[in-house]
Parts: C-alpha cells; sequence; structure tokens
C-alpha cells in the first residue's frame, strides 16, 4: 500500500515537472514572447521595455530556472492586467468553481448510480429505457446549446432561476444540470453496463449457491465490485469539470477559473495563464491520486501490488 | 441405501434468439445417501444444465425448467425441489447441497476475502455469530488443508494459488455439513499433480462427512478411481447408468463404447489407438423426435430414428437408452 501510494506520488511529480516545462515553452514556441503578449501596435521601444521587465533577455536556461523555481513555490509573477500576483487571482476563483463542478457531480451522481444500478438489474424495463435515452440525449447534445436553451426556458421565460452571477443561491441550478448532464449520461452507462457484466460473473453464480439473499449478493457481491469502473470514471469526470467548464462558466458568467481563463486568453494575460495551467494540473494530478487511493481502498489487488 | 435425490423426467430449455435450445430432454436419475455419482459426457451434453435446474441457477430468461421433479429427502422428510418457493430453496442451497464449481479463478469474490466468503455461508444458514462462524472457517481451512489458516482467513483469492482456491471453494461447499456436493468439472482447470490432491481431499470428506457427491467430469480415469455409479448423458439424455464395475465391463450403449474406446488405456499394447467418437454433437435446437445418437451410431436400424429410446433396464443397477443389443448383436425384443 505504501509502495503503491509512493510509486503514484512520484509519477504525479513527474507529471507535473513536464507540465510546468511544457507552461514554460508554451509562449516561446513563436520565438517572441514579448511580441506575444503586447498587442499588435507596440513600438519597437515598449517591446524592449517590456522584454527588461520581464527578463525576456536573458539566456533561456536561466529564464526557465527563474520561472521552474518561481512556480514550485507557486509564484507565477503578477498578471499583466490586474497588476497583482497571478496565482492569488487563480485562487480566488476557486471556490466558485468547487461550488458549480461539486454541484454538477453530486446531481450527476444522485440520479445516474441509481438508474444505472436498476438498468443493470431490469434491463429492458421502463426505467431501463428511460433512463438509456436520458443517457444518450445527455452525452450528444451540445453543452452550450443545452444551456442557452435552458437560459431562454428556465430563466427568461419561466423566471425560475437567474440566467447569470452566483448571487442566489440557486443560481447555481441552471450551469450546474447543464455542466452534469453528459457526466451523468456516462455513468448511467458505464453503471449499467457494470452491473451487467459483474451479474454474469462466475461468482455471483457462487454467491446464489450459497443460499444467500438476493440483496445480500447485491449489496456485498455485485455493488462493491462495479464501484471499481465507477470510481475511476468519476475521478477523471470530476478533474475536468474543475479544470475546464469554460463555455458555461463564461456563458452563465459564473465567476469561476473557466471564466478566468476566457478573460485571460482575451488580454493576452500570461503569467495569469499559465499559472491557471499549473494549477489546474496540480489540481488534476491531486484528484487522480485520490482517486487512485480509493481505488486500493475497495481493490485489494491494487493494494497488495499483484500483476 | 435410501434415496437422497431422485430427478424424474427433467427437462429443462433455454428460448435464445437463435431458436429454443433443448438443452435437457427427460433426464431420470437418483442418488443414495453417501454415494458418488459420476456424470460424464460430452461437452453440452446437459451436465451443468440438470444439476442448476434442480436448485433453481439457471438464468432465466433465457432458460426455463419446463417439466420434472426432483424429490430431496433429509432428515425423513422429502420435497420437490422443484415446487419449492425462492426462499426454501436458498435454505437448500449451501446448506443441505453445496456446490464446487470448474474455475476457481474465477467462481471466487476477487475483492473479498477468502475467510469471509466462507463465513457468509455459515451465518446465512447456521444462524451464528460473526465470531463463532470466523472460527468454524479457520477451522473449514485446516480441513481442507490449508496451511496457516488464522493467517489465510485474511487472504484475497488473488493470493492462492489454483488448487488452493479450490480448496477454499469445497470449504464453502461443506461448511454447513451437506447431504450432497454438487462438483462440476472440480479438477479440469488445475494441474495434474493438483487434480490429485483435489481428488483425494474429496475422498477424505466424502469419508469424514458421508456426504454424497455428483462429480460431473470428461475424465473417465477419475471415475473409475472415485465413483460408486455412473450416468452416462448425451444430447440432454442419460444414455446409460450402471455401477463402475459394470460400465466398464459391459457398457451397454454404442456411445459408451465410444467414450471407453477413446480411454488410453496403461495396460494394452499401442496398437490399440485413442478412438475419438466420430461426428459432432447433435444440434439442440431440433426438438428430440429419434434417438439422439442415431447419426452417429453404427449399430442404428429403422427403429432409432422413428423413436426415442426409452430407459430400460439391463440388471438392477444397470439401465441403458438403446433399441440395439450390443451383446446378442441384434435389436433388443419388444
Ligand atoms: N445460459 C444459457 N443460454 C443459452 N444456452 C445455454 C445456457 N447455458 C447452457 N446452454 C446450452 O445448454 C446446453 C447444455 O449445456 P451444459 O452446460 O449443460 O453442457 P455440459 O454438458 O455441462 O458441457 P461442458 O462439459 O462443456 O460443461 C448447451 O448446448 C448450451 O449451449
Ligand atoms: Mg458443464
Amino acid at each position: 500500500m505504501q509502495r503503491y501510494f509512493i510509486s503514484r506520488l512520484g509519477q504525479s511529480a513527474l507529471l507535473l515537472i513536464g507540465v510546468i516545462i511544457l507552461v514554460f515553452f508554451m509562449v516561446r514556441v513563436t520565438g517572441d514572447p514579448a511580441r506575444l503578449m503586447m498587442p499588435r501596435e507596440a513600438s519597437a521601444e515598449d517591446l524592449e521595455a517590456f522584454r527588461e521587465v520581464m527578463g525576456f533577455n536573458r539566456p533561456l536556461y536561466v529564464q526557465f530556472l527563474d520561472f521552474f523555481s518561481g512556480a514550485i513555490v507557486g509564484d507565477f509573477g503578477d498578471s499583466l492586467h490586474f497588476k497583482t500576483p497571478a496565482l492569488q487571482l487563480v485562487l480566488e476563483r476557486l471556490p466558485a468553481t468547487v461550488h458549480l463542478a461539486g454541484i454538477a457531480l453530486i446531481f450527476a451522481l444522485i440520479i445516474a448510480i441509481p438508474i444505472g444500478l436498476i438498468g443493470g438489474f431490469n434491463p429492458g424495463s421502463v426505467v431501463d429505457t428511460l433512463g438509456r435515452g436520458l443517457a444518450l440525449a445527455g452525452q450528444s447534445i451540445p453543452n452550450f446549446w443545452l444551456a442557452l436553451i435552458f437560459i431562454l426556458f428556465f430563466a427568461v421565460r419561466l423566471r425560475w432561476f437567474p440566467s447569470f452571477g452566483r448571487d442566489e443561491w440557486h443560481s447555481v441550478v441552471l450551469p450546474a444540470t447543464v455542466l452534469g448532464l453528459p457526466v451523468m449520461g456516462q455513468i448511467v452507462r458505464l453503471t449499467r453496463s457494470a452491473v451487467l457484466e459483474i451479474r454474469g460473473e462466475d461468482f455471483i453464480r457462487t454467491a446464489y449457491s450459497k443460499g444467500l439473499e438476493p440483496r445480500t449478493i447485491y449489496i456485498k457481491h455485485v455493488f462493491r465490485n462495479v464501484a471499481i469502473p465507477l470510481i475511476s470514471v468519476i475521478g477523471v469526470q470530476f478533474g475536468y469539470m474543475l479544470g475546464g467548464s469554460i463555455y458555461i462558466e463564461t456563458i452563465f458568467s459564473w465567476p469561476g477559473m473557466g471564466q478566468l481563463i476566457e478573460q485571460s486568453i482575451g488580454w493576452r494575460d500570461f503569467p495569469l495563464i499559465q499559472a491557471i495551467a499549473v494549477f489546474t494540473s496540480v489540481v488534476v494530478l491531486g484528484l487522480n491520486l485520490i482517486t487512485d487511493l480509493t481505488y486500493a481502498f475497495i481493490d485489494p489487488r491494487i493494494r497488495y501490488g499483484s500483476s | 441405501m435410501n434415496t437422497i435425490l431422485q430427478v424424474n423426467d427433467l427437462v429443462t430449455k433455454f428460448y435464445t434468439v437463435d431458436g429454443v435450445i433443448n438443452a435437457v430432454n427427460g433426464v431420470t436419475f437418483e442418488l443414495r445417501e453417501g454415494e458418488t455419482l459420476a456424470i460424464v459426457g460430452e461437452s453440452g451434453s446437459g451436465k451443468s444444465v440438470t444439476m442448476m435446474s434442480i436448485l433453481g441457477l439457471i438464468p432465466t430468461p433465457p432458460g426455463k425448467v419446463e417439466n420434472g421433479e426432483a424429490i430431496f429427502t433429509s432428515f425423513g422428510s422429502s420435497h420437490d425441489l422443484l415446487q419449492l418457493t425462492p426462499a426454501e430453496l436458498r435454505n437448500v442451497r449451501g446448506g443441505q447441497i453445496g456446490f464446487v464449481f470448474q474455475d476457481p479463478i474465477s467462481t471466487l469474490n476477487p475483492i473479498m476475502t477468502i475467510g469471509e466468503q466462507i463465513s457468509e455461508t455459515l451465518t446465512r444458514h447456521l444462524r451464528i455469530s460473526g465470531e463463532e462462524a470466523r472460527e468454524r472457517t479457520v477451522k473449514l481451512l485446516a480441513q481442507v488443508g490449508i496451511p496457516d489458516p488464522e493467517l489465510r482467513y485474511k487472504n484475497y483469492p488473488f493470493q492462492f494459488s489454483g488448487g488452493m482456491r479450490q480448496r477454499v471453494v469445497i470449504a464453502i461447499a461443506i461448511a454447513c455439513t451437506p447431504q450432497i456436493i454438487i462438483a462440476d468439472e472440480p479438477t479440469t482447470a488445475l494441474d495434474v499433480t493438483v487434480q490429485a490432491q483435489i481428488v483425494e481431499l474429496f475422498r477424505n470428506l466424502r469419508e469424514s462427512l458421508n456426504v454424497a457427491i455428483i462429480w460431473i467430469t470428461h475424465d473417465l480415469g477419475v471415475v473409475a478411481g472415485l465413483a460408486d455409479r455412473v450416468l452416462v448423458m448425451y444430447g440432454g439424455r442419460i444414455a446409460e447408468t450402471a455401477s463402475v464395475d459394470d460400465l466398464y465391463e459391459r457398457p451397454q450403449h454404442p456411445y459408451t463404447m465410444g467414450l471407453l474406446g477413446a480411454l488410453p488405456r496403461m495396460d494394452e499394447s499401442d496398437s490399440k489407438r485413442l478412438v475419438s467418437i466420430k461426428g459432432t454433437p447433435p444440434d439442440l435446437l431440433i426438438p428430440l423426435r429419434h434417438c439422439p445418437f442415431a447419426w452417429r451410431c453404427d449399430y442404428a436400424f429403422d427403429r432409432c430414428w422413428e423413436e426415442v429410446p426409452p430407459q430400460i433396464e439391463i440388471s438392477s443397477h444397470h439401465k441403458v437408452s438403446c433399441f440395439y443389443d450390443l451383446e446378442k448383436g441384434e435389436p433388443r425384443d419388444g
């Protein structure tokens, strides 16, 4: 268990270093970061002055070591737009994003897991048929389109929910629903197919041959095995929602990291973009680590490191 | 000896998209107290489905037990297992009838300790405390020959070899001291040396528990060493049933002859080659209207294509479903 954890931690650290290197070179692929960051009409003197301030005229390896040592301690320099430390700005946006992603995930799981379980145990039943239709719709309807329809219908026409912002308690409902729907679709399908697969396993037949009650078999033998594939997908999906609800935060003016990404790109605020990129990676890597640990907690084969 | 299980005219079908599979077509046999009954027959002959039908383990749908009875007699009272409610049947399964399946790799839950998997049977049937179940489980592990049972209790299936896993499955089967153990090809998936150990374990358990064993197998060598009687299945029917000695010395069904011919003999010269039976197994999608073996039989004559042969009694413990008398070399009378 400890070895497993340490090796996962090591892998995450390596990945993070990789991300930092990528982020560093990302702004330098065109050769001149100053041109990338400054407005197009900037004069040659302005550009030179900017290079001087940002240290872009130093040798590349010096710049890299500088960036890298800063990134490790969370220092990405000041935002060009706000003139305050970039990471600080990102952290201010974190609660709103976690709020949105958390509600979206809870919404998705509360609906998807029961539907998936019922569908897996009674394939072809009414719940199953409706659930699969919903899953297909959730996965195939484009997010941004659905967001607009929801705003039009639930916010403008019915006036049930606000159409933007995060000022009221129920502001989160519309964006969370739109964000959660595709995840819900995926989890319905995954739960359903996992239940179907596990139900057909030989060890379930063994459980029946022991005379166990169906309820006991579902809880002790089926659910715990179904949880294994679910956990990894939930982890990945949550990471994805935390890092990337750019459309949805923008459409609903949700003051989270996604909106900040959209804005900072518009402002060509590269220190801020870099801070967001590295920070998001840290969040996703952390989440993967938690996922792996949960996984190991449920599955002894991983805990004890069998092949 | 008293009959403990009497199966009469069992019929099981599977309703699949390709059509109706006539898996079991009127199977009748009995099992006596403490005896070991071997069931042999080629793949698809209905051995497993017969046993699963009796205990309500057929996946429904697509499967359906359409006819028959299975009278189980224990502690002086008899019940038709096919008429029991699901709850009553659950009390029999694992309690009075234990199962051992073919592949010990997949028959245990991979994420549950083997100790838990054994003790959950005990708590289910014997209504004992978790602590007591644990103690009994440790004893059971020792009984089936697992070293360090205290430590092994906490292990997971992947920490065991195939043979050791099969011992765990056997421990589950005998946990509640059943009257019958149904072992469905319990050694097929194991190495040859391990096979011998498992057979030996069954032999010992049979002595100490006085349990009746139904042993499904392809291995006629094991049959000779372990079984009292043999049931030969073909195409979802019983082709022949006899004591082991009778079957080997005076096989009455051409299919049994074929099977015995297919058995390599140690005591005979190389000139007698391993014979495999010509032809392919019957198509179970076609309802039975004549002897299912007629296609492949060297002795088949008109009648074999017109009627399904009933079980004919040769002697008190020897029955055959065949119209042709192999010993006389002519069709039977009547
Ligand atoms: N779940 C199922 N659905 C459809 N057909 C089935 C199912 N289970 C068994 N059958 C069919 O029933 C027939 C008898 O199968 P059974 O498993 O009893 O054979 P067997 O004698 O045990 O063979 P083997 O030696 O390979 O185990 C086969 O033709 C098989 O295809
Ligand atoms: Mg079988």
